[in-house]
């Protein structure tokens, strides 16, 4: 599985929805409350085994907020995804 | 059967765990088989010696983690650590704390700020990433160290009484928030406690302090470390969102 589908997998499981649908314009507050939002977290944490900083848990804001995050700590995506 | 006291195989950290109650809680916690990670933030050799003395212990490991509870940045970077060698966390004592008894009309701005950024903000940083750290092991416990104060506030004890009265808050809405995730957090609440802290105040306090207390000695280190270790260790597997009193009987 590519880093996209891997993140996909998180978001999907952790909102509840289809993988397909998860698009980088969803967004905190619309498509996701809180709670979903710490699971989501938890759930790429566990996926890349990395440990995010509170202020990018805070800032995580959409899927596309989520992988350009993501890069800070080392894992891409293309750009199709 | 293995008992129920033992934490081996856990990862604890312990905040202000250089001397006193903290101290005596790292001890205590590595006696029964956890690898303790120690902290303290204004003596960096005190914390090198009690992490070997912790190593002196049969089988016991321990790393000195040196920084101030309450700077989000060095949390950050403390808990970074821990998830890199450890890749967990299963018991955190938030014990690291402040005392500065003040009169309400002396009180300064720096003394709140600088009570709260220990005492109640360094609760709150280490709690945010602990609980991140447990769920990924889907469960830890988390030890807040309040005091008799905040629940029945003391003359001259505004700033410190509030601050740890924040913690029961901050205790009792995490335990709500995180029992979903099999994480417990409670909170110990000390009466007087023989430890430096006690010792500052001055000799005519200190013996009306000890007037006050039902059982008619001074609390040990060691006492409160007990009341740690049971909320620690499985004897409390289903006990979330107390405070529990380790004060001798004492009454303010």
């Amino acid at each position: 599985m590519d880093n996209n589908a891997r993140l996909q997998k998180a978001f999907a499981d952790s909102i509840g929805i289809e993988h397909q649908k998860v698009t980088d314009d969803l967004a905190y507050g619309k498509d996701w409350d809180s709670v979903s939002h710490m699971a989501i977290v938890a759930a790429l944490e566990s996926e890349f085994d990395i440990m995010l900083d509170t202020l990018d848990v805070t800032d995580m804001s959409s899927v596309g907020k989520a992988k350009e995050i993501m890069g800070k700590y080392g894992i891409t995506f293309d750009i199709a995804g | 059967m293995e008992s129920l006291l033992t934490l081996r195989g856990k990862v604890a950290l312990v905040t202000g765990s250089t001397r006193g109650i903290g101290w005596a809680t790292a001890h205590m916690l590595a006696r029964h088989g956890a690898t303790v990670l120690l902290n303290g933030s204004t003596n960096a050799g005190l914390l090198s010696e009690r992490v070997e003395e912790i190593k002196q212990i049969a089988s016991a490991e321990a790393e000195g983690f040196s920084f101030d509870v309450g700077n989000p940045n060095a949390v950050r970077d403390c808990y970074s650590s821990i998830f890199k060698k450890y890749k967990r966390l299963d018991i955190l004592v938030n014990n690291a704390g402040i005392l500065d008894d003040s009169l309400l009309g002396m009180v300064t701005p720096q003394t709140i700020e600088k009570t709260f950024h220990v005492n109640v903000q360094g609760v709150i940083l280490n709690m945010q990433y602990a609980a991140r750290l447990m769920a990924r092991n889907h469960g830890g416990s988390i030890v807040n160290l309040s005091s008799i104060i905040g629940r029945v506030g003391n003359v001259g004890q505004v700033v410190y009484g509030g601050s740890k009265a924040a913690v029961i808050g901050i205790t009792l809405s995490a335990a709500k928030e995180l029992a979903p995730a099999n994480i417990r957090v409670n909170a110990i609440a000390p009466g007087f406690i023989d430890t430096d802290m006690a010792r500052k105040i001055p000799e005519a306090k200190f013996q009306e302090r000890m007037q006050s207390i039902k059982m008619g000695r001074i609390g040990t280190p060691e006492d409160v470390a007990k009341a740690i270790l049971f909320f620690a260790s499985d004897l409390s597997t289903y006990v979330t969102g107390q405070v529990l009193g380790v004060d001798g009987g004492m009454l303010i």
